[in-house]
């Protein structure tokens, strides 16, 4: 922090000074020059809040493929279908057995181990060859899509997460003074804040794993140098295999956890594709941090987009990547 | 093959192989004994889908690049044509004549694709197909969403070519033959573009951009200047395509058929410029005749399978294939030795590709 303070200290205000801008929109009763301008504030609350909400869930999808991508230069394009399987998988466990986190757990396990397994039947096969792997992933995506098409059809899944998620709560943010004097709470659906929450213990742990154990430390230097990392007597084909897992298992876990926020549907795989690519170019590809920052910047453009330039909501999105592509080709904390 | 031999100047007629003259006499004969479906549906559609495929095939053939925003392209120009044209929805249609909105959509649509390029060669390698599939979802999202200038979900209907020399060119005869110069057209530049200066100095780019910088090139330049030609051959096809249609919406641009072309160029063949031809013509044929191998509904599985196959036993494609059983079966043998050895070449160049 203190380093990145010293070396930038012309970004560092600039954030500073946005970030300040923020807290006071939320903190503060708006004054009616403000609300002419902008809006109501629980609009700008509200979509502040689901930026960053869906940044979470963002955040969940793309640190698995950033993951993936950082130890074995693999693009796998078929992270959406494992998104939109899990989803499924998730679904049909809940339902079976009535508990949503059983479902959840379902979805962790079997995409994670179908990851493992597209690692050490397929991909082993030609490692070093980075178009082929990203044509064989677009190869099975087409096949998954249209196979998950042919099993759940084209209807839209609704989950039902346990009771105590439903809901809304207030927060503490007061939208409008009335005229009697008491101030108006923000409402915001307690589910949506638990994805955030769920996201956030996501990253710290991946923080954790990658930072504070020994198998993260491999990874780590697998990251730096494949090959130094197998002269030094890893086995790194079962450091690739787990990676891999733990890679595809999150695409499941937010398939579930996303589908529950909003819906399963064919077509969605496609939208979180999309969604991690964008996030892992204007992260950084191969870096955790990166992807947070990216999924917060992308979520908090679409929702914003969403809600104050409904038909060019996408070019928002489009320009940051192109920005950020134009300073920094290889991502705000990627590395080259 | 026979490119060098054939626009060296020193070319002679004899010098042609014969199966490349019999391939030319079929196409053009081709609507003498054929039905109107197969004509249009099959023919004229091929070709477009070819054309579209062989710009994606420049670009990652000789270039080292894979976009997989050609489709985008095209639907770009194809949008162009719509909006500065006429069209029976009443949304935009300026109403420009042919002779104006033609040459302004398939420039615009360049244009743009050599915007994707300068964005797209910024990074290499496998950064370009995550870039450029952004941009076409991207693409796709925003016409879906935008009504003013897109029409949104629903697009343009009635997109008509213009009646020229007392021929209506949307009847599957004059609209073959327009799809076959069109084809034609591209498909020779492209063979010839390959062995200029610039085709030359593009594929040296691919297999070792390092060395031409050191040279002196300006490799960034010789990329975007590669996307803007591959641009207007996509554009041009993009114009093709939406006469075809007669109309064309956010569908037309979505991630099923920009896959689609990737899918019929590399099941063709990437190595060169026939191979999207014979790759968009199994597609066409697969497409409309699966329907009596397996349940229609489960065309993209087949289409899928097949590509995963070509992908994992065959990267060359259908040409790959063809080189690959040529040698045994003897044909031609020993008289086409020299053209044999140019081959070698292009699949060593082609080796390197797949390390990029």
């Amino acid at each position: 922090m203190r380093q990145f303070i010293e070396r930038h200290t012309f970004w560092a205000i600039i954030i500073a000074v946005v970030a300040a801008l923020f807290l006071w929109l939320i903190a503060a009763v708006w004054p009616d020059w403000l609300i002419d301008a902008m809006g109501r504030k629980k609009t700008f609350v509200n979509t502040l809040l689901n930026g960053i909400t869906l940044g979470g869930l963002y955040f969940l999808v793309a640190s698995g493929f950033t993951l993936v991508f950082g130890l074995m230069r693999n693009v796998n394009l078929a992270h959406g279908s494992m998104y939109l399987l899990g989803a499924y998988i998730g679904y049909e466990v809940a339902e079976a057995s009535g508990n949503w986190f059983l479902g959840l757990a379902a979805a962790f396990v079997a995409i994670g181990l179908s990851g493992m397994l597209l690692q050490v039947l397929v991909f082993r096969r030609m490692e070093g060859d980075d178009l082929r792997q990203t044509l064989v992933t677009i190869g099975i995506s087409i096949i998954a899509a249209d196979l998950m098409l042919a099993v759940w059809t084209g209807t839209t899944y609704q989950f039902q997460p346990p009771e105590w998620l439903f809901g809304a709560t207030s927060l503490p943010v007061v939208s409008v003074i009335k005229a009697s004097g008491d101030p108006v709470y923000i409402k915001y659906p307690v589910y949506r804040l638990t994805v955030l929450f769920v996201a956030v213990v996501v990253g710290i742990a991946l923080w954790l794993f990658l930072n504070r154990t020994r198998v993260g430390m491999m990874i780590r230097a697998g990251v730096n140098d494949r090959e130094m990392l197998s002269a030094s007597g890893v086995n790194v084909q079962l450091v690739f295999a787990l990676v891999f897992a733990i890679g595809a298992g999150l695409a499941g876990f937010a398939g579930v956890v996303g589908g529950t926020a909003l819906s399963i549907a064919p077509g969605e795989d496609l939208r979180y594709l999309l969604a991690s690519l964008i996030v892992v170019i204007v992260g950084g590809l191969g870096s955790v941090t990166g992807a947070a920052i990216g999924a917060l910047l992308i979520g908090l453009a679409e929702q914003f987009g969403l809600a104050y330039f409904p038909t060019y909501g996408v070019v928002l999105t489009f320009l940051i990547m192109v920005v950020v592509l134009a300073v920094r080709p290889q991502g705000i904390m990627g590395e080259r | 093959m026979d490119a060098r031999r054939l626009f060296s100047g020193r070319h002679s007629v004899s010098d042609i192989h014969p199966a490349a003259i019999a391939i030319v006499v079929v196409l053009i004969a081709y609507p003498t004994f054929a039905s109107d479906f197969f004509i249009f549906q099959i023919g004229a559609y091929s070709l477009i889908l070819g054309t579209i495929a062989l710009s994606l095939m420049m670009l990652a053939g000789y270039g080292g690049m894979v976009s997989l925003a050609q489709m985008t392209v095209a639907g770009l120009a194809g949008y162009l044509v719509a909006i500065l044209g006429d069209n029976s929805v009443e949304v935009m249609g300026l109403g420009w004549p042919w002779w104006l909105f033609v040459p302004t959509a398939i420039l615009g649509a360049a244009l743009f694709s050599a915007f994707i390029g300068a964005i797209a060669v910024r990074t290499e390698g496998i950064y370009t197909i995550m870039i450029t599939l952004a941009i076409a979802v991207a693409f796709f999202y925003l016409v879906r969403q935008n009504y003013v200038l897109f029409n949104g979900w629903t697009g343009f209907a009635g997109v008509e070519p213009p009646t020229l020399l007392g021929v209506y060119w949307r009847d599957p005869v004059p609209f073959y033959y327009l799809s076959l110069a069109v084809a034609g057209f591209f498909f020779l530049a492209v063979l010839y573009a390959s062995r200029s200066t610039f085709g030359l100095g593009l594929q040296a780019i691919r297999d070792n951009p390092r060395r031409m910088r050191a040279l002196g090139y300006n490799v960034t330049l010789h990329r975007i200047v590669a996307y803007f030609m591959s641009g207007l051959i996509a554009a041009t096809a993009g114009v093709l395509f939406v006469w075809f249609n007669g109309r064309i919406s956010s569908g037309s641009v979505g991630v099923g058929i920009v896959i689609d072309i990737l899918v019929i160029a590399v099941i063709g063949g990437i190595r060169h410029p026939v191979g999207p031809f014979l790759g968009a013509l199994a597609f066409v044929l697969l497409e409309n005749f699966a329907i009596d191998l397996i349940d229609r509904e489960r065309f993209n599985t087949v289409i899928g399978v097949a590509f995963l196959l070509v992908v994992l036993f065959s990267p060359d494609g259908l040409v790959g294939i063809w080189h690959r059983i040529r040698p045994r079966l003897r044909i031609g043998g020993s008289t086409r030795s020299k053209s044999g050895r140019v081959e070698r070449v292009d699949r060593h160049a082609a080796g390197s590709l797949e390390q990029t």
